[in-house]
């Protein structure tokens, strides 16, 4: 019997299985994937600022509780926005989508909350409203944002997936500093609708609080 | 060599991985239960500053049980039953051995710093994929060294027949390289510019849709080839030798894996339906699910089916209480799953703690409950004395079976009282919950899963209290027990 000899063979047996558990990664992922790579018409990638606050989300891991994928049901698009499209995350990696909902979705959140609401926000969820169970993210205010690592990661998806960043985006040190004062100036206009003195001392320093990028990217969920 | 005589099998690293097994075990679900408590009482977010949050922990929580106890688990059982099924002692080859070690070492010191690198938020974001680069090379060394070990074993083999344990654990070492080689494909921003930002740092490969994809192709897989495939072998090996009864059918098995092997990976886009990748997918994720119940249950129906005329021994045996309350809930969680599979429930289970719920049923009661119940068995053949204690087995086994039952059913209640109020409009269609109100009435339910984290991890401590007793205080044993596990 096949099955006998199958099991007696196990280079045999081995590949009978990696074949088998083949399958449905090619016929389910392969076929999709040049279209579901493109991006709706007139979407931008994001800003070294706010890439770096898609660093701090990612750090702070905010996808433990908060979506960014809005279903296609009228309750979803009565509370949230208009329903989420393949194309408009033609540029997130990684995708953020999340898969737990202890908190709202986020995918435009942009579009219905303000930097001094999210100031006030992650200082303290409860001053929102008390019943919140979101913890307070008070650490964003003094860590500084890695924005050298946001510019290195734009770079990086314009040469090797031709992401829709500018010229001016080059490997080198020297474009990483002559693009710096641009990040410090989206900073700061960040934080002019912010209140918190010690954000306003750390970017006349010249340092970006991870709050400040967190924000910027969270204004640019729309 | 030693064709007629007993072997000496060399358990030295099973004793190794049972160790790591329990370590793993405590710490992951120490930080779980944590967790759960934060959820029922926030300020539990602030014990240790900006690293003690929910967002944080729960990804140490999550990789901490499953590439750290339950991958320790097959490693330690891996290294039990190979020699025994295959009929040849590990002591019979320095070279495996040697790897077998380096393996050990680079595993353990592997997962301890991809742990404490989660908590200082270093995360690459996909979910049970959140190692940095650094680590995803350690993990696909450690696995290497693992399937050297496997293949060297089954190379130097006397039994000729492949036992259906060992199927099960080729496959899983199969799957989960596959799984994660593709998955955590990433470039590193460091190296490919002038030495710009963090060198820890690194960018997914694949993009939204298509990075959805490939990751609950492999979330959901690595489910399939670590919390199914190998504990289900884990069962086909434990259960008839502590039983002494032959597995009830071979054909059954057969049905079982090869079904299995195919049908669990077009699931993983079950994780995505109502998002934004193609309909057809979701459609197939959707009806695979639903014919996975065919494999799922095969195993299981042949395992309970394995007790057939012998089921008093579930009454004096806590061993046999433990594997059969696995499968039970085996067969709980594969019927629960397809059902959240279904498009129009998963609309309301989706985003809900209903699939933590799920997941839970499924490893606190199937995979724990299994690993628990093979270490039991394994602990007197390796450390040559009895059970310390049955007593405090069977305590144990019904504080935790309670404590499952808290959780799943706390959960079930939660998630669909939740999914249904954000769905609740009034008499004129407008949304009658703002999202506060769903969160505010959690409140109880959170409580109740926090308590039953407590009781779980109360159970556990008695678990590894019990084997350090059986290896200290345990009464000797002269001979191996043949089959039923000496316990006092």
């Amino acid at each position: 019997m096949f099955f006998h000899w199958l099991e007696k063979n196990p280079f045999f047996f081995a590949s009978a299985v990696s074949i088998v558990i083949s399958f449905a990664g090619l016929i389910e992922i392969v076929p999709n994937f040049s279209q579901a790579a493109r991006p709706i018409a007139g979407l931008k990638p994001r800003t070294v600022l706010q890439l770096a606050g898609k660093n701090v989300y990612m750090k702070d891991n905010c996808m433990s509780c908060h979506s960014q994928l809005i279903r296609p049901f009228k309750a979803e698009t009565d509370r949230y926005g208009e329903y989420s499209l393949s194309g408009e995350y033609a540029f997130d990696r990684p995708f953020l989508w999340g898969s737990k909902r202890t908190g709202p979705d986020l995918h435009r959140v942009g579009n219905y909350r303000t930097t001094d609401w999210h100031e006030n926000h992650m200082w303290n969820p409860k001053s929102v409203d008390e019943r919140s169970i979101m913890p307070a993210y008070k650490h964003q205010f003094t860590n500084v944002a890695d924005i050298e690592t946001a510019y290195a990661e734009a770079v990086t998806v314009k040469n090797a997936f031709h992401t829709p960043y500018g010229p001016e985006f080059k490997t080198t040190r020297a474009a990483w500093e002559a693009h710096r004062p641009k990040v410090i100036e989206d900073a700061k206009k960040i934080a002019a609708d912010m209140k918190n003195e010690g954000v306003k001392k750390m970017l006349a320093e010249g340092k970006v609080p991870e709050i400040v990028a967190l924000i910027a990217y969270l204004n640019s969920l729309k | 060599m030693q064709s007629n005589a007993t072997l000496e099998y060399d358990y030295s690293l099973a004793k190794k991985f049972t160790f790591l097994t329990i370590l793993f075990g405590i710490l992951g679900m120490l930080v779980g239960t944590l967790i759960a408590a934060q959820l029922a009482f926030p300020e539990l977010n602030y014990l240790l500053g900006e690293y003690g949050t929910f967002s944080r922990l729960r990804p140490v929580h999550t990789n901490t049980v499953i590439f750290g106890f339950t991958v320790s688990g097959i490693f330690a059982t891996w290294f039990y039953f190979g020699q025994r099924v295959l009929k040849v002692s590990m002591a019979e080859s320095k070279f495996l051995m040697v790897v077998g070690n380096i393996q050990f070492w680079l595993y353990f010191i592997g997962a301890l710093l991809a742990t404490i690198s989660l908590i200082f938020g270093v995360t690459a974001s996909k979910e049970y994929a959140q190692y940095e680069w650094p680590f995803d090379i350690v993990v696909v060394l450690v696995w290497v060294l693992w399937g050297i070990n496997i293949m060297g074993l089954i190379g130097i083999r006397r039994e000729k027949a492949l036992y259906i344990s060992v199927w099960y654990y080729l496959a899983c070492f199969l799957g989960i390289a596959m799984l994660y080689l593709f998955n955590n494909m990433a470039i590193p921003t460091y190296f490919v510019t002038e030495g710009l930002g963090n060198p820890l740092h690194a960018v997914s490969m694949y993009a939204g849709t298509n990075d959805a994809l490939v990751q609950w192709w492999y979330g959901h897989n690595a489910v399939a080839f670590g919390f199914t495939v190998p504990i289900v072998g884990m069962i086909y090996y434990f259960l008839p030798k502590e039983s002494g009864q032959a597995i009830y059918s071979y054909k059954l098995s057969l049905l079982s894996f090869w079904g299995l092997m195919f049908v669990y990976l077009w699931a993983g886009s079950h994780h995505l339906l109502w998002s934004t990748v193609p309909d057809w997918m979701q459609t197939m994720g959707s009806a695979f699910s639903v014919v996975l119940i065919l494999p799922s249950w095969g195993s299981a129906i042949n395992m309970l089916l394995t007790m057939k005329g012998e089921w008093n021994q579930l009454t004096d045996n806590p061993l046999i209480k433990f594997m059969v309350l696995a499968s039970t809930f085996y067969m709980l969680s594969t019927i629960e799953g397809p059902i959240q599979a279904i498009k129009s429930v998963n609309a309301i289970a989706h985003f809900t703690d209903w699939i933590p719920g799920h997941v839970h049923d499924g490893v606190l009661g199937w995979v724990v409950f299994m690993i628990m119940a093979a270490i039991f068995h394994m602990a007197p053949r390796m450390f040559k004395r009895e059970i310390y204690s049955k007593k405090l087995m069977e305590s144990q086994f019904w504080l935790q079976t309670t404590a499952v039952v808290l959780y799943f059913t706390s959960m079930w209640i939660a998630g669909i009282t939740q999914g249904m109020m954000w769905r609740a409009v009034d008499e004129y269609g407008n949304l009658m919950y703002s999202f506060i109100d769903t969160v505010a009435v959690l409140h109880p339910y959170y409580m109740i899963r926090a308590l039953s984290g407590v009781m779980y991890l109360t159970g556990f401590l008695m678990f590894a209290y019990n084997i350090f007793k059986t290896m200290t205080a345990g009464k000797e044993l002269t001979a191996e027990p043949q089959f039923r596990t000496p316990m006092a």
